[in-house]
């Protein structure tokens, strides 16, 4: 059964003329880890404030847990937890004091779900008596996120929770939240990170408010419309320019040590290999490869 | 690149009360060089900048940045480099143009220099119906370049790029990267900080911070070899593994 569900939701802000979301219709199953991908203005942000009833849409349909967003509002804040992408707890409370604060607030105790929180908790649990706003970015984020739990939510809305993080950081959330998706928790989850899409059951690409791509990861890649080949020599800057001016080429980017290259015509890249090196590059490798979320991105983004 | 030195460091450190922010960190950063400027949260990145821009008076150890020293020099410093954040870069109530010029005026361009920096900025830029518009009507990666292009308006010899790709998307990602490769072609040096670790890979070389010290320091391939990492991300992983602080 989905446990929210979106029908052809729309939202425009300053009067219309910026337009947020566009159309977007998805469904989320239950005890699913589902991730919106997508750069910092795709409309994220926007349907996690719909989806938590904090905005209204202009148009469309959205239930949480079967609740209806706007008729049932009170119901699914008592229901989901919700992690803003922005610090949003009491700076000038301790950390005790906080969590304290939004258990009492959902009419339960820390002890009571302690469980759910536990393995979070003992993290910061030695700066208990710290002030929210004295703590450093990764122990407000797990702070923010042992609140938004406190009340052992249906859905969990953690909107951009490793945006800023450093690497190490980030895995030890996604870790978290493999945990708490085994508690049965629904989980939406935003990034701008492409990489970590692999982490989700299911991902929307998202970009301008609209809707790209929906599916797992691994059927998402599987829809690459072209062989993908990863190239390198070496100059890379000098062959990211000829490669662009190649004819041959549809499309080219780098990705890290290597250009991602399509053709625009197949088995060409014997005499790609042969112009550049008239073109005197040295060392060219050519190999084709899976292609990741990224390079999905952005062949659904220049389409 | 050439081997001129713009930036050099000698036991740099900062200390807040019995906390070592930064701890006796020593390098260079060369003429015209992409400079990338790695490290988990909390290890001292933002310290060692600061002291770097001018903004913070080092505890102890020596610095100069484009020829100055970050004791006694700190506002010829800011004179002489350009920052930009993903966090902070323009006015969003401004027009494009009056950001350029705004920027323009607090760098001390002269009138004459800042009218014609205009022209041909937006030019390059290709924003000329773009430039009586607000800046926050425009897109993202437009408001990137848009950013970039004023913080070198007084070309400087050295800019500092702190996560400028935050958030970005793939693409416009990619097109900040070519306005950083020319401005290195052109011997600014870029300072940069970042999160994404591909873009690691296109720096020349990098240095990697964990608990207030310089653990490593080398050009990306260098690094991926004594590491025996596949990938960047894999060498920032050791690295910055048994790192103790995990603060911002």
């Amino acid at each position: 059964m989905a446990d929210v569900l979106l029908e052809n939701i729309s939202k425009t802000y300053e009067k219309g003329s910026i337009k947020a979301v566009k159309d977007i219709s998805f469904a989320v199953n239950q005890g699913e880890l589902f991730g919106l991908i997508g750069p910092d203005g795709a409309g994220k942000t926007s349907l996690f404030r719909i989806m938590t009833t904090l905005i209204l849409p202009d148009k469309g349909h959205a239930s949480v847990n079967g609740l209806d967003i706007i008729k049932d509002y009170r119901q699914i804040r008592q229901k989901v937890g919700y992690m803003p992408g922005k610090f949003s707890l009491y700076q000038d409370l301790s950390v005790l004091e906080n969590l304290s604060f939004f258990a009492t607030v959902f009419n339960t105790s820390i002890e009571e779900n302690y469980d759910l929180i536990k393995d979070i908790y003992i993290q910061i649990e030695p700066f208990r008596n710290r002030r929210a706003g004295k703590l450093s970015g990764g122990m407000k984020q797990k702070l923010a996120l042992c609140c938004a739990l406190i009340h052992r939510p249906t859905v969990l809305f953690l909107d951009e929770p490793t945006t800023g993080v450093d690497t190490v950081s980030r895995k030890e959330f996604w870790e978290m939240l493999h945990r708490l998706k085994q508690e049965g928790i629904t989980i939406l989850v935003s990034t701008p990170y492409m990489d970590e899409a692999n982490q989700c059951e299911r991902i929307a690409l998202i970009q301008s408010g609209e809707l790209m791509s929906i599916d797992t990861p691994k059927n998402i890649t599987s829809q690459y419309p072209k062989p993908l080949f990863s190239i390198k020599a070496s100059n890379m800057g000098k062959l990211l320019k000829d490669l662009r001016k190649n004819p041959l080429i549809d499309s080219c980017f780098s990705f890290g040590e290597y250009h991602h290259i399509t053709f625009k015509k197949e088995k060409q890249e014997g005499v790609l290999v042969k112009q550049l090196e008239q073109l005197n590059h040295g060392q060219v490798t050519i190999q084709g490869i899976e292609p990741s979320i990224e390079d999905c991105f952005i062949n659904l983004m220049n389409r | 690149m050439n081997e001129n030195i713009v930036i050099k460091t000698e036991k740099l450190t900062k200390k807040f009360g019995d906390f070592i922010a930064t701890n006796e960190i020593s390098f260079e950063v060369y003429e015209g060089e992409i400079f990338g400027f790695l490290g988990a949260n909390g290890a001292g990145k933002t310290t060692a900048m600061r002291m770097l821009c001018g903004l913070s008076i080092p505890s102890s150890g020596n610095a100069t940045v484009a020829g100055f020293d970050v004791y006694r020099e700190t506002e010829k410093i800011k004179k002489h480099i350009g920052y930009m954040s993903q966090k902070f870069s323009l006015y969003e109530d401004l027009t494009t143009l009056e950001n350029i010029q705004f920027f323009g005026g607090i760098y001390g361009l002269p009138e004459k220099t800042i009218k014609e920096k205009s022209k041909e900025l937006i030019y390059q830029l290709g924003m000329e119906s773009e430039a009586h518009k607000l800046v926050a009507s425009l897109p993202l990666g437009w408001k990137q370049k848009l950013a970039f292009s004023v913080a070198i308006i007084h070309e400087p010899k050295i800019v500092f790029l702190d996560e400028p790709t935050g958030g970005v998307d793939p693409v416009t990602r990619r097109q900040f990267w070519d306005l950083i490769y020319d401005a290195a072609d052109r011997g600014i040096t870029v300072f940069v900080t970042t999160h994404y670790m591909d873009e690691a890979e296109y720096c020349n070389r990098i240095s990697m911070m964990v608990d207030g010290y310089i653990k490593a320091l080398d050009s990306p391939i260098n690094l991926k070899k004594q590491y025996q990492a596949q990938t960047m991300d894999e060498v920032f992983y050791e690295l910055a593994r048994g790192a103790q602080r995990k603060s911002d």
